[in-house]
């Protein structure tokens, strides 16, 4: 489903170059559910960009079903994203003048759904996520973990094949948290592929596979008693 | 969920910010809407006095002075009465009248007086509509356009403005205000002249001219009277100042190569000079407010850029394209813009209709047409001021949405 062959990534950060990600080879197969885990600066949420297709790599490639994201231009990767990938983010990102069920009916718009439809749609979403009553409030109305489940309705809206999250729980406390991990779950027994950056391992843990990524570089922590997930294939 | 509504949440959200804007762009569109609304009028009631002056071209005999002509009014010299249909068949851009005229000396209880014969106005108009084509055939938007005054086009004596009048009959005689005072004539008495009865229908207001001391009849009674055979001593223009700048004066050289053709220079520069100091100032405050009022819009829309960059990196994420975020912003540039032509047109034009007759001294109604200026005025400002912000959101680096960890 997705794969990246030897990606490396270099900033220049005051005229120094800096590598963001190292020779990264990495196969990710459809259905599965993978925690990136690392230290704060080792190139998660670079890796979780390149997969969207909205940071391009220095060199290398990644493929999304088959297609190479980086020999696209921009705006067919935004549509490509849109047809396929869900993204979920650590401060959510709701659009703070729409109110819950609008937020929703972005990405269906971007989607081309008529205006009709939108609506029942991104209703049934919240009503999944259990915020039937929530749907004409606006963001700053809600908890932040009501702001969380929205947002993933909202990533949920357009049926992504591929879910990218960047720290989901990051804001949440533990209660909230491990309900937002179960809706990830719930998601991926669906057939959906999960990539979840993350910091919490107990958040980690709950994945298929664990990938850790230390200055760039990706270690297969397979046989970890740290992080004991059942993952050791397609990490280089 | 639509393109409207991204637009028009987000400008509810920032309520204060979008009225800023749009009280920005009202103000200038006022300011552009007021000074053209006063120009224009003020323009028009300044052709309008100058029309009043007289004519502004004459076609003379070539050896008759421009001196000989104010001094006498009467000279020997003559020209074919053929070139008045000349000029009135022509392709000539900007006459606005014509006076054929030619005089002949009368005396009345021994007074000298001028018997000036004129040539109504309906018969070579009707001689040129009859070969469908000609000066009087197409409309006229130059000279004299009365503002909230009744037309004199039928009375007699609009003659001393208009220097034409419709309709003459042979035995009419229009007298002078100096002529009618001496002799003691009003309207309906008759009177004798070179043995022929004429009734008076109309005393002419006082001009301070020359014309006070005129009889006026039909220039073929006066022709016939005098036995000069169909000829004039000159041909009176009120020609548009600004075609007599582009060329009017040549193209009559042309058409009439056997007559002396002379501009009354001062008239015709006031009016040119006037109406470009009128263009100019508002030209200059055009420029000023499209720098200064695209300066403030580019400003406003890019610190809006600045501000929603997270919300775009989302869009982005989302699947938004580059083309729909330039919408976003491009359609609250149109938004403001569409407010502020429709506010600064409403505005500036109650301020002219109050404000410029106390300004300016003329009288001054709505001009309904500059709305469409103001409109696209406004807009298109507002788009391009737009442009480059919008174009910068549409290429910002969605990763900045991201916190790197």
């Amino acid at each position: 489903m997705l794969r990246m062959e030897n990606v490396t990534k270099t900033y220049q950060l005051r005229r120094q170059p800096v590598t963001g990600l190292d020779q990264a080879t990495l196969e990710i197969d459809k259905g599965d559910f993978v925690s990136l885990v690392g230290p704060s600066g080792s190139g998660k949420s670079t890796l979780l960009l390149m997969l969207g297709g909205m940071l391009s790599p220095t060199s290398g490639r990644v493929l999304l079903d088959g297609h190479s994201l980086y020999e696209r231009s921009a705006n067919e990767r935004a549509r490509l994203r849109q047809r396929y990938i869900g993204f979920v983010f650590q401060t959510f990102n709701l659009v703070p003048y729409l109110t819950a069920i609008e937020n929703v009916q972005v990405p269906l718009y971007l989607g081309r759904v008529p205006r009709a439809e939108q609506r029942d749609r991104a209703a049934a979403m919240l009503e999944r996520v259990g915020l039937a009553n929530r749907l004409d409030h606006k963001p700053t109305e809600l908890s932040v973990g009501q702001q969380q489940r929205v947002a993933l309705a909202r990533m949920l809206a357009n049926d992504p094949a591929v879910i990218l999250a960047d720290e989901p729980t990051g804001n949440l406390d533990p209660e909230t948290a491990a309900q937002v991990i179960g809706f990830l779950e719930e998601f991926n027994a669906e057939g959906r592929t999960i990539v979840m950056v993350t910091h919490d391992p107990r958040a980690a843990q709950r994945a298929k596979r664990v990938i850790r990524l230390v200055e760039g570089r990706l270690k297969d922590d397979g046989g970890s008693d740290v992080l004991p997930a059942a993952a050791k294939r397609g990490v280089a | 969920m639509s393109l409207g509504t991204l637009v028009w949440r987000e400008l509810l959200e920032r309520k204060a910010q979008m009225l800023t804007v749009a009280f920005g762009i009202i103000l200038g569109i006022t300011t552009l809407i007021a000074i053209r609304t006063i120009s224009f009028y003020s323009e028009k009631a300044v052709a309008r006095e100058l029309d009043s002056l007289g004519a502004n071209v004459l076609v003379l005999p070539k050896s008759v002075s421009l001196q000989d002509y104010y001094a006498a009014d009467m000279h020997d010299e003559v020209i074919p009465e053929e070139y008045v249909m000349r000029l009135t068949m022509s392709d000539l851009q900007g006459v606005d009248n014509l006076s054929p005229k030619l005089c002949v000396p009368v005396t009345i209880d021994e007074r000298r007086y001028s018997l000036t014969g004129i040539l109504p106005k309906s018969e070579f108009q009707a001689k040129a509509a009859w070969a469908g084509a000609g000066i009087f055939s197409r409309p006229i938007g130059c000279g004299a356009i009365d503002v909230g005054e009744p037309a004199l086009e039928d009375d007699k004596k609009s003659l001393v403005r208009k220097r034409v009048i419709k309709d003459l009959a042979a035995d009419e005689v229009l007298v002078g205000a100096d002529v009618a005072a001496r002799q003691g004539l009003k309207e309906g008495d008759s009177l004798t002249l070179l043995d022929k009865a004429f009734t008076v229908v109309a005393v002419l207001p006082e001009t301070g001219t020359v014309d006070d001391s005129r009889f006026f009849a039909h220039l073929h009674t006066v022709q016939e009277l005098a036995g000069t055979g169909e000829v004039v001593n000159c041909i009176e223009i009120v020609g548009c100042c600004k075609e007599i700048a582009a060329g009017l004066v040549e193209g009559v050289n042309t058409l009439l190569p056997d007559a002396k053709v002379v501009t009354v220079k001062q008239v015709v520069d006031t009016q040119i000079t006037l109406n470009r100091l009128m263009e100019r100032l508002s030209q200059i405050f055009l420029a000023i407010i499209v720098l200064v009022g695209g300066a403030g819009i580019a400003n406003a829309i890019s610190a809006n850029v600045t501000e929603r960059k997270r919300e775009i990196g989302t869009l982005m994420a989302l699947g938004a394209e580059s083309g729909l975020i330039q919408r976003i912003f491009l359609s609250k540039a149109l938004l403001l813009g569409l407010v502020g032509g429709v506010g600064g047109y409403a505005l500036g034009t109650i301020l002219a209709v109050t404000l410029g007759p106390k300004l300016a001294g003329v009288p001054v109604l709505p001009m309904p047409s500059l709305v469409l200026w103001a409109l696209a005025v406004s807009v298109g400002v507002a788009l391009a001021a737009s442009f480059i912000p919008a174009w910068r959101a549409s290429r910002l680096d969605p990763v900045a949405t991201f916190r790197e960890t």
